[in-house]
């Protein structure tokens, strides 16, 4: 990103410039000191709350309530443990362990396939039925709520993770198709060729060449649906109401803060906050560049 | 070829395009139907009443008041984020000292940019609960920090007087760090000679940032401003979990009105549908707004 740092510093070519050089070198210093400063600043505001749900997390609830900024007076893990088996965390992780995966398998297997197919092959219909897709892109999800809520129970799928799975993967389809249609048309159309050529089948050229060659965009998509996925409330919450057993980890967050109202027990929430942001900081910091990418190709296409 | 493309295209088209059609596609048409009818609940019957929702929306003061927040947060969200986040990316990309007039990042515009972009990869779930917990009057972080500095501070999301600007602040918040990624991946494909040639001609930074950053960057300000947009008109997920409209309605966003009319303690479906049908048609129409607004000849450096 500073692809700028080898710049070459202008020659000092007339002495006339000697002139104008020293107000701009104390802009420059007085720029700097500022950026730090509200650069700094910016990053506080970003990681305080960050690091107060950590610490609090290993608080007793006295502490708590007594210093919100004081440290706590040792590593209470028993707190993180009542959150992750007291108020079913870590079931509520697994499950949504298990969606998320289902899902996003669903999202990128259809997405490239049908992706695949605007991208590369003359059909009747092709316009009409992409356009189809992408339409979908304009559609606030809360205008289907009540429709799909009945879909849904008329399918037998309500309070299930394959109902969750199934519209997940469903609402993701607009963008990952946009998004790897474009994709696939940026590929050389001379390999596909060669292979057809060679007597390679349709079927085959699509998972042993295609495929692999679209994996640069596969991983952004992928990465773009498991965060959309992980994150998702609004859906489970009106297809998953019921059964609390199987609810996805966003609802038992939501569960906790409202019992933590009445029951005072903070420790136990900052904890399971703390549980829930712990993995996505990890795999954040390993893969940062590719989440990164990931998330801001869909806008930068 | 051993054998057509068809049995190909059938089967890659037929999953991709059920799944859409059954879970997507005829939700929405029938949400305009629905949107016509007087449904009440599970099985009562739905009878059509005509636009008679529509003509009763008008007069709902509650939707009303959940519109004119939307329209605060649409009025500001996106300018304070946007101008927020080309401002740290101005800083990232170009705030560095080295050479005499050279363009370069401040030192540690890695770790800068890393930590901005966290929240953006938190669940919006974690973030409207933990600030709800900033937020807290009595062992929040930022009422025990205001009065240990002696000053008296207000209730936060209890007072109508400041909810709305708490729950504001936190949309912001979560989002400026995703767009000073974005600007500053578009401020690094500038070619540097450009900045080169402005700065030879003796620009200052600001008309640097105004003249040439923006005007070039002008594509991406634009999306972002249409995604921004239509994140200013939901904001379900955070005013449900962080006031659920409260106190008096005065945190109310047209999402959480919905929500509540459909599966809150009522069951209105033909109501909620239409006040989905207007969310659409809102949706649709900022989108097409802000495209046509922002509006500019496309300059080309490459």
């Amino acid at each position: 990103m500073t692809t700028l740092d080898n710049l070459a510093p202008p020659a000092p070519a007339a002495p006339a410039t000697a002139r104008a050089d020293a107000p701009i070198r104390r802009e420059l210093g007085v720029v700097n000191v500022l950026s730090h400063g509200f650069l700094l600043f910016w990053g506080a505001v970003t990681v305080l709350p960050l690091l107060w749900m950590v610490i609090s997390s290993f608080k007793s609830n006295a502490e708590i309530l007594a210093d919100p900024w004081g440290l706590p007076g040792a590593l209470r893990f028993d707190n993180w443990a009542r959150a992750w088996t007291g108020a079913h965390i870590g079931q509520y992780f697994l499950n949504s362990l298990v969606v998320v995966t289902g899902s996003v398998t669903l999202t990128m297997l259809t997405g490239a396939t049908a992706a695949y197919v605007f991208a590369r092959y003359e059909f009747r219909g092709r316009q009409l039925l992409y356009y189809l897709f992408v339409g979908g892109l304009m559609f606030p999800v809360f205008l289907a709520l009540v429709p799909l809520f009945f879909v849904v129970r008329n399918a037998g799928l309500f309070n299930t993770w394959t109902g969750l799975i199934l519209v997940y993967a469903a609402y993701s389809l607009p963008f990952t198709v946009f998004f790897l249609t474009a994709f696939f048309r940026t590929l050389p159309t001379s390999v596909a060729e060669a292979a057809l050529v060679d007597g390679c089948g349709h079927f085959r050229l699509f998972f042993q060449v295609m495929l692999p060659m679209a994996r640069p965009g596969m991983i952004s998509l992928g990465i773009f649906n498991f965060l959309n996925h992980w994150n998702q409330f609004l859906l489970p919450q009106v297809l998953m109401q019921g059964d609390e057993s199987k609810w996805v980890l966003a609802q038992g967050l939501a569960a906790l803060s409202v019992d933590q109202g009445y029951a005072g027990d903070y420790a136990q929430l900052f904890a399971g906050l703390t549980i829930a942001v712990v993995p996505v900081l990890l795999v954040y910091v390993a893969f940062q560049r590719q989440v990164q990418s990931g998330l801001t190709a869909g806008q930068l296409k | 070829m051993k054998h057509g493309k068809y049995p190909l295209i059938a089967t890659f088209l037929v999953p991709p395009v059920l799944l859409y059609v059954v879970f997507v596609v005829s939700p929405y048409l029938q949400a305009f139907q629905i949107s016509t009818t007087d449904w009440l609940g599970y099985s009562a019957e739905a009878n059509p009443v005509g636009l008679a929702n529509f003509k009763a929306l008008w007069h709902d003061d509650y939707v009303w008041n959940a519109l004119k927040n939307n329209a605060i947060l649409l009025a500001l969200v996106p300018v304070l984020t946007i101008v927020l986040g080309l401002f740290f990316a101005t800083m990232l990309n170009m705030g560095g000292r080295k050479g005499r007039a050279g363009v370069t990042g401040v030192r540690g515009s890695a770790v800068y940019r890393t930590v901005y972009f966290f929240p953006q990869v938190l669940s919006v779930v974690i973030i409207a609960l933990l600030w709800k917990e900033v937020y807290h009057p009595s062992k929040g972080l930022l009422t025990s920090a205001m009065n240990a500095v002696g000053l008296s501070a207000p209730t936060w999301l209890g007072d109508p007087r400041t909810a709305f600007w708490c729950v504001l602040a936190v949309m912001i918040w979560s989002n400026v760090g995703f767009y000073v990624v974005l600007f500053g991946a578009a401020m690094a494909s500038v070619p540097k000679e450009i900045y080169e040639a402005v700065m030879l001609d003796g620009a200052s930074r600001l008309t640097t940032l105004w003249k040439v950053t923006i005007p070039l960057l002008w594509d991406t300000v634009q999306v972002a401003w249409v995604y921004l947009a239509i994140f200013a008109l939901d904001g379900f997920i955070l005013v449900q979990l962080m006031t659920n409209g409260a106190p008096n309605f005065s945190t109310d966003v047209i999402g959480v009105r919905m929500y509540d009319t459909a599966f809150g303690t009522e069951t209105k479906f033909g109501y909620a549908s239409a006040i989905g049908v207007v969310m659409f048609f809102l949706t649709l129409s900022v989108a097409v707004l802000a495209l046509r607004m922002g509006k500019r000849d496309r300059i080309e450096y490459s």
